[in-house]
């Protein structure tokens, strides 16, 4: 079975439980799947919204080179990347990362090493909406670590 | 004609999306840098110039002294936080 690859960024929503039946087939012997929302709460300033903005073309090409890297590293079938843009509220499904493999040591690995890179590589910037306005997010110190770990892991 | 453009906070903060430079006497990235803030004055040296701004040629990420020829793409940015 060959590779089948999915990666979108979009600001409609997406179906998580559809995707994750999507990433199933005969040689899939199990799905790591991640779902990141969007919170209400973020450095105890209560959040009301989160806009998401991306460098088109730019960042569709950084997603699939992180998703080659996973798939020269691990043993997959199928791998879906979904991102969304635009306007979201807490609540809102944001990010969608899944992996197919025949075995789950492959699709739980990969599919962390995938968010993990997303954090850090991929061009999206964050705007928060807060009771006292609006404000950028920079990238997390924790998050670059949480990447660059990666470096130093055998697969 | 180089094409550049900004996102994000640094888009907001010089007030513009993309702009247009003449390519001649432009051969990297700190040439090109050097030009916009000549044209444009000391809010673009500030802004430019902080330690954490990104940068792209033709959607790959490089640094100063990457190279910048006629009809690429230039973008400049601050750090990313996907996911």
């Amino acid at each position: 079975m060959g590779q089948a690859v999915k990666i979108e960024v979009s600001k409609a929503p997406f179906d998580s439980g559809a995707e994750l039946k999507a990433l199933q087939g005969p040689s899939v012997g199990g799905v790591a799947v991640f779902v990141g929302v969007v919170r209400d709460e973020n450095d105890s300033e209560r959040v009301n919204g989160l806009f998401l903005e991306h460098y088109p073309g730019m960042t569709e090409k950084q997603i699939a080179e992180i998703v080659a890297e996973a798939l020269a590293r691990w043993q997959l079938h199928a791998v879906t990347v979904i991102h969304r843009v635009g306007q979201l509220h807490p609540g809102d499904e944001i990010v969608f990362v899944g992996t197919g493999s025949a075995h789950r040591g492959d699709a739980f690995d990969a599919c962390e090493y995938i968010i993990d890179f997303l954090k850090t590589r991929a061009t999206f910037w964050k705007r928060e909406s807060i009771s006292a306005g609006e404000r950028w997010l920079t990238t997390r110190e924790s998050d670059v670590l949480t990447a660059r770990e990666w470096a130093g892991k055998q697969s | 004609m180089i094409r550049v453009v900004f996102f994000a906070s640094l888009r907001e903060t010089l007030a513009t999306e993309t702009l247009d430079v003449d390519s001649k006497d432009i051969g990297t990235v700190r040439e090109l840098l050097d030009a916009l803030i000549d044209q444009q004055g000391a809010a673009w040296h500030d802004a430019l110039t902080a330690e954490n701004v990104l940068m792209a040629v033709n959607h790959t990420m490089v640094d100063q002294d990457s190279p910048v020829a006629d009809n690429d793409e230039v973008a400049f940015f601050p750090p990313v936080t996907g996911g």
